[in-house]
């Protein structure tokens, strides 16, 4: 395939390799984290992990829409789809998250309709199609999904489609990663930043790690070749004591992100003064939900939801695992109680969680050990 | 292990629990999930020895006779897609389960069940195709039924199909008869039926031409079968795909298999169609190709056999059988790293950014 396999080159990958070997400062351990879920899958399901130099450590990030998603926001959603007459819908993913009365799934064999779509878009055509009824949408992402999440909003009002909302749980990248860095527990050396997520908003949201940390920060995109480019660009601006934001992912990806996208998100969504993340509690001005003149199209406002926080299940890790403290294979229930198949908690879940990437691609690895400190 | 695993190792498999309290679409993806089910409920109620082993098909002798004899239930949205429709693939599906047997298929049974309202045009269609499919294959449709239920109850039209075969007497297929050493053969290109099934349905809104490859593969199987002891396994890598089938014979046989990505055979608009959405060709099904293990010595000869046939044209050498790590399925990727394969969990899904 012509534009992805250039990407995926084991000639160029195995030059690389070598680049990053001679690069790596004699006698340091580097931890680099890589953020965005994408990547970990990525690493994962190219062996990428497997070609790293001695001392350099890769630490998995918090950057999974579905693993960072709380118990409690499960649980309401599963409320909303028990609604009468209403038609749930929701990305493949969050149907198998397991709240703590059992997953969107479960509400589904027990009469739910819980429905996959693969847009907001088309849950907006289920509302039209389906006048009788009520069509809710699950929204979760980054700034990533936020916009269509937007765009379908402002397409709903422009229309005067009354029979459809949004279920807003979108995240910002910013101050989850401002969290794990402030965290006492875990060094982190430079991060990885994700590629699609800084596609809308640009680069300069990273800038206070570099300027107020002193990490180093690259932008990369999701082909083994970027990744393996990214760290190396990492590795040589600590080599070389810098601390700077650089875009390695700059076919995609523009200082000033997409205008139009965060334009169409700051029209229809404002800042929670703070949003419960599984595994990093609640954290200020990190979650959005829809502005005062869309309250028609807001599930939160039309229906009861519970809006409990219930904690993770007691053996759960995913806390530890979504702040890179705990490697997916130190967790206590990994690949014995929690599996893809009846898994525990999100990360097992989501094909971008780091456990269930471990668990799909990386359980014949030995074990590299974890970074924490 | 030269020897490979005894049959009574090969049956002490770790005894699955059914934790489930309602049935959900995951137990009928056929990857983990439909496996518990099926050992945790149907094997613990009607467990016997010819069921036991969870072959393609079951294979039970009548005086000196000895007969493959398997069923198939076949749903599928929409009913006609590139390549193929519900009749077509309600033939081949169970005519090749019969075939990886290493059998010949002989007769089906077809059992319809329609929903009120269904266009009688439609079921002329379906029908047609399931004569054209039944004389491709060599076989006859010897049995029947028909119910119709209530509108909102069924799935338009679902078709149940079972059939009996002759098993060849030059072959005995097992994954206690696979060795170290064994070449892992595939047929032909990976994922059409799965991805053009799924680009039928229409809500992708992807604009490829896939066609499924629903085909008898039973004039494939049947070049084989002259290697005799050196054909060891025989499998069609239907829902769940590649990835999912060996993974049932790694953990059958208690060895492991290493793909090579960049021998992998995919076509260019699956492998694209599949990039877009997230979703990976080794877990795509396949309605007209087999894989086979075979003696490292005969795959050559294998491979001719196979390419000699138009629906082999594309047959290559994919993996190799190895002695551990026990019950895995790797890939060396094409970057140079490698990786685990595991068996499907849930239906493959589009990702979500």
């Amino acid at each position: 395939m012509r534009y992805i396999d250039e990407f995926r080159s084991g000639e160029l990958a195995s030059a690389l390799q070598s680049e990053l070997e001679q690069a790596m400062p004699s006698g340091r351990e580097l931890a680099l984290m890589e953020v965005c879920g994408g990547h970990t899958h990525a690493i994962y399901k190219h062996g990428i992990d497997e070609l790293l130099p001695q001392g350099l450590e890769l630490v998995h990030g918090p950057g999974c829409p579905v693993c960072v998603i709380p118990v409690g926001r499960v649980d309401d959603a599963v409320a909303l789809a028990l609604e009468p007459n209403v038609i749930f819908t929701t990305f493949g993913d969050m149907m198998r998250v397991p709240g703590s009365k059992g997953s969107l799934l479960d509400a589904r064999s027990r009469g739910a309709d819980v429905r996959m779509v693969y847009s907001p878009l088309d849950a907006l055509e289920l509302a039209r199609a389906n006048p009788e009824r009520e069509v809710i949408f699950f929204a979760i992402g980054f700034e990533t999904t936020a916009p269509s999440t937007a765009v379908t909003l402002l397409q709903a009002r422009a229309q005067g489609i009354a029979n459809f909302s949004v279920f807003c749980n979108h995240v910002t990248i910013g101050p989850p990663l401002k969290a794990i860095i402030d965290a006492p527990e875990l060094r982190l050396d430079g991060l990885i930043a994700p590629g699609h997520v800084s596609a809308v908003t640009g680069s300069r949201v990273y800038d206070f790690i570099a300027a107020e940390y002193g990490r180093p920060v690259v932008v990369a995109g999701f082909e083994p070749l970027d990744i393996l480019q990214s760290m190396l660009m990492l590795v040589r601006q600590l080599a070389a004591g810098r601390a700077e934001v650089e875009n390695q992912y700059t076919r995609v990806v523009r200082e000033q992100g997409n205008p139009r996208a965060l334009e169409a998100i700051e029209q229809t969504m404002e800042l929670r003064d703070s949003f419960e993340w599984r595994g990093l509690g609640s954290i200020p001005d990190s979650g959005l939900r829809l502005r005062e003149e869309l309250a028609d199209w807001d599930a939160e406002r039309r229906y009861e939801v519970p809006g409990v926080s219930v904690p993770d299940h007691k053996a759960c890790q995913c806390g530890q695992v979504l702040r890179g403290i705990v490697k997916p294979w130190e967790c206590k229930v990994f690949g014995k109680a929690c599996t893809p198949e009846s898994p525990i908690g999100t990360c097992m879940v989501s094909s971008e969680g780091a456990c269930a990437a471990y668990y799909h691609y990386g359980r014949s690895r030995p074990k590299r050990g974890t970074v924490a400190t | 292990m030269s020897e490979g695993r005894s049959e009574t190792e090969v049956q002490h498999r770790r005894k699955p629990r059914l934790r489930d309290e309602r049935i959900t679409l995951v137990h009928g993806a056929g990857g983990k999930a439909t496996r518990n089910l099926v050992e945790a409920l149907f094997l613990e109620q009607l467990g016997n020895p010819l069921l036991e082993p969870l072959g393609d098909s079951a294979l039970l002798e009548v005086g000196s006779t000895r007969l493959a004899f398997t069923t198939d239930a076949h749903v599928v949205q929409p009913l006609f897609f590139p390549g193929g429709d519900i009749g077509s693939l309600a033939v081949n599906g169970t005519v090749n389960d019969i075939a990886v047997s290493g059998a010949r298929p002989l007769v089906l049974s077809a059992a319809f069940v329609l929903e009120e309202g269904l266009e009688v045009a439609d079921l002329r269609r379906v029908v047609a195709s399931m004569a054209e499919a039944a004389r491709a294959a060599g076989v006859v449709v010897a049995a029947g039924d028909t119910k119709v239920v209530e509108r909102g109850r069924g799935d338009g039209l679902t078709v149940t199909t079972a059939a009996i075969g002759l098993v060849d007497e030059r072959v005995s297929l097992g994954p206690e008869k696979v060795r170290p050493g064994d070449k892992v053969i595939v047929s032909g290109t990976l994922g059409d039926h799965g991805m053009a099934v799924m680009i039928a349905r229409g809500n992708l809104e992807l604009e490829v031409e896939i066609e499924s490859d629903s085909a008898s593969i039973y004039p494939l199987a049947e070049s084989l079968f002259a290697l005799g002891e050196d054909l060891r396994w025989l499998r069609d890598p239907t829902r769940g795909g590649l990835a999912t089938t060996l993974n049932e014979l790694t953990e059958e046989s208690g060895l492991c298999v290493v793909l090579d990505e960049k021998a992998l055979p995919v076509r260019e608009q699956v492998a694209a169609a599949c990039e877009i959405l997230g979703i990976d060709p080794l877990y795509v099904a396949n309605e007209g190709k087999l894989i086979a293990v075979v003696a490292a010595g005969r795959a050559d000869e294998a491979l001719a056999s196979l390419r000699a046939h138009p629906l082999g044209a594309g047959a290559c050498i994919v993996g190799e059988v190895e002695p551990e790590p026990e019950g895995l399925v790797l890939l060396q990727t094409a970057f140079g790293g490698s990786r685990v394969v595991d068996m499907l969990v849930g239906d493959p899904l589009p990702r979500i950014c």
